[in-house]
């Protein structure tokens, strides 16, 4: 079931926007407000939109399910993977902090913000970020299918 | 008897919460001097300059977990009820 020809045009201009914002949230959620759920749920609404413009049938051409669970639990196994990565001292230790990578530690107080920093948290908003996406379009894809087909049966 | 019995958790409930509300910490004061230290060093320990999610993704990263696990589980039941069956698939 798709929407008018106005409403398409408006989502396809507006969607890959309403991405590419979700996406930042995700990356510089070390620096700036937000982070992994806030940004997945940016993407996530991203998402929705383009499904109710187009059409739940249309996008799930693109967009599997099962794919959507797939990345969902690669992101949870990312997510686990990190926090057991810092298990020679603690639990969730971020072990990244001074290494070569996400390594870079800034002047304590207002600074400019670097993106390399952050050790193990900007991998981890990603880890999340990736698993909200998924798993937020994987629940609105699937309840707007299984909406369609009983409105088909009636 | 049951509207006894409403009445009487009720004013227990409501008592707790007027309780709660006048032994609550004054604003700014906080019982502990835990935020103290996270604000003067989570810069420095953990190289993020977002302290709120310095402390969500590192400090109480457990937490998150939870979170994390909560979402899984909502995916999960989601996908499992309105997902389509195979002879639907079929037709």
């Amino acid at each position: 079931m798709m929407m008018s020809k106005i409403v398409r045009t408006i989502s396809n201009l507006l969607a890959p926007f309403i991405l590419i914002f979700g996406l930042y949230v995700i990356m510089h959620g070390h620096l700036t407000p937000g982070g992994g759920f806030q940004g997945g749920a940016v993407f996530a609404s991203g998402v929705v939109l383009l499904i109710v413009a187009f059409g739940s049938h249309n996008i799930e051409e693109k967009l599997k399910e099962h794919h959507l669970s797939i990345l969902e639990s690669s992101g949870a196994l990312m997510f686990i993977g990190l926090a057991f990565g810092g298990m020679a001292i603690a639990f969730f230790y971020n072990f990244l902090t001074g290494s070569p990578i996400f390594g870079h530690i800034p002047t304590p107080g207002p600074n400019s913000g670097d993106i390399w920093t952050g050790g193990v948290i900007p991998l981890m908003n990603m880890a999340v970020g990736l698993k909200v996406i998924a798993g937020l379009s994987a629940i609105v894809l699937v309840m707007a299918l299984a909406s369609h087909k009983t409105r088909i049966e009636k | 008897m049951r509207k006894t019995a409403a009445t009487i958790s009720l004013g227990i409930v409501i008592a707790c919460l007027i309780a709660t509300a006048l032994l609550i910490h004054p604003f700014g004061h906080p019982p502990s001097q835990m935020d103290d230290y996270i604000i003067e060093n989570a810069q420095s320990e953990t190289g993020a300059n977002n302290v709120v999610t310095s402390v969500v993704f590192d400090y109480r990263g457990f937490d998150t977990l939870g979170e994390a696990t909560i979402l899984f589980t909502a995916v999960t039941g989601v996908v499992m009820l309105f997902r389509k069956k195979k002879e639907e698939i079929a037709k």
